[in-house]
C-alpha cells in the first residue's frame, strides 16, 4: 500500500492551536488525530510533539499505554470482534479464528490488498446479540461462522 | 528548616520514633536502626512505589502501605517485620526473579547488584513460580557509551525518571503497558537517534545489569600486549575520589599515587593526567574569556568541557552555539599533546601510540570521534576512552592489590597539575579555576583568596558575582541538565528584551554534582557520596602548592617549547574545535 508521508491537516492544525493551552491537551488531540488518520501515523506524531512542545518520549508513552491507540495502519476496513465475557462464551473465540482463516491473516495485521484488519475488542455494551463484531462501526450480532463470508463480502472493494 | 516544622509522634516496631512531618515511614524507620527493603527507591528521585517490597502495616489495618512514599502521621502504630509481611515481600522478588536471565556471573552488575542483594538477604533458594514464556527483547549497542539490554530490566524506572526529571533528557520512556512494558526510545528508534546526551545518568542508577557502559577494556588489553604499540594513559580528576569505592575505600580517598602506579604495572608505558591538560584548558579558555570580556565578543561564555552538554546543545540550544567556548575539553587537549608535543620530544611515532583516557563519564567515549578535530594531531588523538567502573575490572584482572599499592608521581610532561585543574572533577570548579587565572589574565596580580566557595556545592544553579579589581563578573553554574534550562530561558529574556546577558560567564555540567557523579563513577551514587568525593577535591586542590593553572611550571614549558602563547594560532589549530547543529527527531 502506499505510504505518502502525512502532514498535519490545517483543520488539526487549529484544533491543537485551539486545546494547547488548556490542561490535558494531549489524550484530546491524541483522538482526534486517531479520528482522522485511523491510527497515530509517526510523521504526525513528530509534528505534534514539536507544535505542542511535548518530548515526543511522553506521547510515546501515552500512545503504546493505551490500546486503543493504533501504531500502524489498520485495514480500509476495521472488524473489531468482541471477546468480551458473554461473546467469549457464546464462541467469540471461534469467530476470530474463522476470520482469520477466511481473510488469510492473523489478528491486527492488514490483508495484503489492504481492505481488511481485526482486532479483539472487550464488552461493546451489547451482550444480548452475542457473538458480537463491528465493521466500520456497524454492528453485526448473533453471528455465525457461516454468516462471515457474506458480511465481508458487503465491504470487500466498496 | 526542620526545627521549626511540628514533630509527629508514631510507633515503629514498638519503638517511639519522633520526626519531623512529611517524613516518610522508610525515612523514620531509619532513624530507630530499621532496615525497610527497597528496590525501585533512590533518593535522588522522588519515591513512586513500583516495586512494593517496602510495604509495611499500620495497626491492624489489612491495607499494607508502601514506606517508601507514605508519610508519617501522629499515632501511627508501624509494623515493618512480621511473617505475613516478610513472605509477601520474600513473593515479589521470587516473581521479578521468575522474569530475570539467571546470569548473574556473566552480568557487569555482578557482586552490586540490588536485586542480587535483596534476594541474598531474603535467602531465597528457589522460585516457586514457572518462567513465563517472555519475548526476548534484543540489546541496544547503538551509542558508542552505553548498552541497554531490557531482558535484564525489572521495571523499577529509575533509569525513565532520571532521564526525564533529572536531566530533562526524554531518551527513555515506558513504552507499551503490563507485561509487554519496557524501558526504550520512543518511536522504536535506536537510542543513538533519541535524544540521549550519552551522560550515563540511568546506568549509574539501574540498580540491575539492564544499563551499562559498553565495555572496552579488550582493545586496551590489546593494545597493552602489542610490542608495537606505544601505550599512553591519563586520568579523570574524578577518577581519583571515586575509584578506591571499588575496592572498600571511602568515597573521596584520594588513590591519584595508587592509581598511577596500577596504570603502570598494567603496562602502559607513560601515565599522564588530565588535571594537567585541565590547566591548559584554563589557560585557553581563560584567555578566550578576557579576550571576549575585554575586548567586546559574544557573551556569556559558555564552558563546554562536558560533553553530554554539548551534544545537548547542537540538538537543542543551538541558539547558544556562538556562546560555547571554543577551547577543547582537557581530554581532548591530552591526548593530542600527548601524539604531537610529547610524542616530538620523546621522539616517539605517534602512528604507533595509543591513548587511553579514563573517565567518570560514558559521554566521553562519544566526544573522542564526535568531529574530524578530534584528529588535531593528525591521528584520533584519543582511541580508547573508559570508565572508572572499567578501569576497577582491569585492576582486578591484573591481580593487583589495589588499597596496598604503593604510590608514585605521574610522568612529569603532561602530568604535573595545580589545585585549579583537580577543581574541574565538581560543579563549580571550571568556573573557579577559571576565575583564578582570569584574575590574573585582567589584573596582573595574584589573588590573596584563591577560593570561590559560592560557586561550591550542590545547589542546581549557583550564581555570584565576582569583583575583579573594580570589573564585576557575574557568573552561574548550572549541573545536572534538567536545572539547564531555566539558565538558558534567562538568558534568551534578555536577549529577547535587548538587554545585555545578566551573567558574563557560565559553567554547565550534565551530571548531578558535576564529573564526580558522573555516568561512568562506581554506580549508585547520591548526595551523600558525591559530597564526599567533592571534598576529595577539594583536599586535592588545598594540599597543591600551586594552586592557579597560569602558575603550572609545565604549562608555561609547553607554551615556551611548542605552542607559543595561549589562544595562538597553532593552540587554535590543536587545542580549538567548533560546534554545529545537529538534526534529530524532536524532543
Amino acid at each position: 500500500m502506499s505510504q505518502e508521508t502525512k502532514t498535519l491537516t490545517p483543520e488539526l492544525r487549529a484544533f491543537i492551536e485551539e486545546w494547547k493551552p488548556r490542561p490535558g491537551n494531549l489524550i484530546m488531540v491524541l483522538h482526534r488525530i486517531q479520528q482522522t488518520y485511523g491510527y497515530m501515523p509517526r510523521e504526525i506524531v513528530l509534528e505534534l510533539a514539536d507544535l505542542l512542545e511535548v518530548p515526543l518520549a511522553k506521547i510515546y508513552g501515552v500512545i503504546t499505554f493505551y490500546n486503543f491507540f493504533k501504531l500502524k495502519q489498520p485495514g480500509r476496513n476495521l472488524i473489531q470482534v468482541c471477546l468480551g465475557t458473554a461473546c467469549y462464551l457464546k464462541g467469540g473465540d471461534d469467530i476470530m479464528k474463522a476470520l482469520e482463516h477466511e481473510l488469510g491473516v492473523g489478528v491486527n495485521t492488514v490483508t495484503p490488498d489492504g481492505e481488511f484488519s481485526t482486532e479483539a475488542v472487550r464488552c461493546l455494551g451489547c451482550c444480548g446479540l452475542a457473538p458480537v463484531i463491528v465493521i466500520n462501526g456497524e454492528v453485526f450480532g448473533k453471528v455465525t461462522k457461516a454468516m462471515l463470508p457474506g458480511i465481508l463480502d458487503k465491504f470487500r472493494n466498496k | 528548616m526542620e526545627d521549626t516544622k511540628k514533630m509527629i509522634h508514631l510507633e515503629i516496631n514498638g519503638i517511639a520514633v519522633e520526626v519531623p512531618e512529611g517524613t516518610t515511614i522508610l525515612e523514620a524507620a531509619r532513624k530507630v536502626a530499621i532496615r525497610i527493603p527497597t528496590l525501585c527507591h533512590h533518593p535522588d528521585i522522588k519515591a513512586w512505589a513500583a516495586c512494593g517490597i517496602c510495604v509495611v502495616r499500620n495497626g491492624n489495618s489489612p491495607k499494607l502501605l508502601r514506606a517508601c512514599c507514605t508519610e508519617v502521621a501522629e499515632g501511627m502504630h508501624i509494623t515493618t517485620h512480621d511473617p505475613d509481611i516478610v513472605q509477601i515481600r520474600k513473593t515479589v522478588v521470587e516473581l521479578i526473579l521468575s522474569t530475570h536471565p539467571n546470569d548473574c556471573l556473566r552480568c557487569p552488575r555482578s557482586g552490586n547488584c540490588e536485586l542480587q542483594r535483596v534476594a541474598a538477604e531474603f535467602g531465597i533458594r528457589e522460585v516457586p513460580f514457572p518462567r513465563p514464556a517472555i519475548e526476548r527483547i534484543p540489546r541496544d549497542t547503538s551509542t558508542p557509551s552505553i548498552v541497554l539490554e531490557p531482558d535484564k530490566c525489572i521495571k523499577c524506572g529509575r533509569c525513565a525518571i532520571v532521564c526525564q526529571e533529572m536531566q530533562n533528557v526524554w531518551a527513555l520512556e515506558f513504552i507499551g503497558r503490563g507485561e509487554k512494558m519496557k524501558i526504550a526510545p520512543a518511536a522504536d528508534v535506536p537510542l543513538n537517534d533519541s535524544p540521549c546526551i550519552k551522560c550515563g545518568q540511568c546506568s549509574a542508577h539501574c540498580p540491575v545489569g539492564a544499563i551499562y557502559e559498553k565495555d572496552e577494556t579488550s582493545k586496551v588489553w590489546n593494545a597493552l600486549r602489542d610490542p608495537e604499540r606505544y601505550t599512553a594513559v591519563q586520568i579523570a580528576p574524578a577518577v581519583r575520589v571515586a575509584l578506591g569505592e571499588a575496592f572498600g575505600m571511602k568515597p573521596g580517598e584520594l588513590s591519584t599515587g595508587k592509581i598511577y602506579t596500577a596504570l603502570r604495572r598494567l603496562g602502559f608505558e607513560a601515565v599522564f593526567d588530565t588535571n594537567f591538560s585541565a590547566d591548559l584548558t584554563i589557560m585557553e579558555e581563560g584567555t578566550e574569556f578576557v579576550q571576549r570580556f575585554t575586548q567586546g565578543g559574544e557573551l556569556p561564555l559558555i564552558t563546554s568541557c562536558c560533553p553530554s552538554w554539548t551534544d545537548w546543545m547542537e540538538k537543542y540550544a543551538t541558539d547558544f552555539i556562538p556562546n560555547f567556548s571554543t577551547a577543547k575539553s582537557p581530554q581532548q587537549m591530552l591526548g593530542v599533546m600527548a601524539k604531537t608535543y610529547f610524542a616530538e620530544k620523546m621522539g616517539i611515532n605517534p602512528a604507533s601510540m595509543y591513548v587511553v583516557s579514563i573517565m567518570p563519564c560514558t559521554a566521553k567515549k562519544y566526544e573522542i570521534t564526535r568531529s574530524d578535530e578530534m584528529q588535531a594531531s593528525g591521528y584520533q588523538d584519543v582511541d580508547v576512552v573508559l570508565t572508572t567502573r572499567e578501569l576497577a575490572r582491569m585492576i582486578k584482572i591484573a591481580g593487583l592489590d589495589f588499597n596496598n599499592l604503593p604510590e608514585s608521581d605521574a610522568d612529569s610532561i603532561l602530568g604535573e597539575y595545580t589545585g585549579a585543574g583537580t577543581l574541574f572533577g565538581a560543579t563549580g570548579g571550571v568556573m573557579e579555576a577559571a576565575l583564578r587565572s582570569a584574575y590574573y589574565l585582567i589584573t596582573k596580580e595574584e589573588l590573596a583568596d584563591v577560593n570561590f566557595t559560592q560557586v561550591r556545592g550542590l545547589d542546581g544553579v549557583k550564581e555570584a558575582t565576582i569583583d575583579i579589581k573594580g570589573t564585576k563578573v557575574s557568573i552561574a553554574v548550572a549541573h545536572q541538565m534538567g536545572n539547564v534550562e531555566q539558565v538558558l530561558k534567562a538568558l534568551r529574556e534578555d536577549r529577547a528584551a535587548g538587554r545585555p546577558p545578566r551573567w558574563q560567564f557560565i559553567e554547565v555540567m550534565a551530571c548531578r554534582g558535576g564529573c564526580i557523579g558522573g555516568g561512568g563513577q562506581p554506580t549508585l551514587a547520591t548526595d551523600e557520596i558525591r559530597k564526599l568525593r567533592m571534598e576529595g577535591l577539594y583536599k586535592d586542590d588545598r594540599e597543591k602548592a600551586i594552586r592557579c593553572s597560569h602558575q603550572n611550571p609545565q604549562i608555561h614549558k609547553i607554551y615556551e617549547d611548542f605552542l607559543g602563547a595561549p589562544c595562538s594560532e597553532k593552540a587554535h589549530h590543536l587545542l580549538h574545535t567548533h560546534y554545529t547543529a545537529k538534526p534529530v527527531y524532536a524532543k
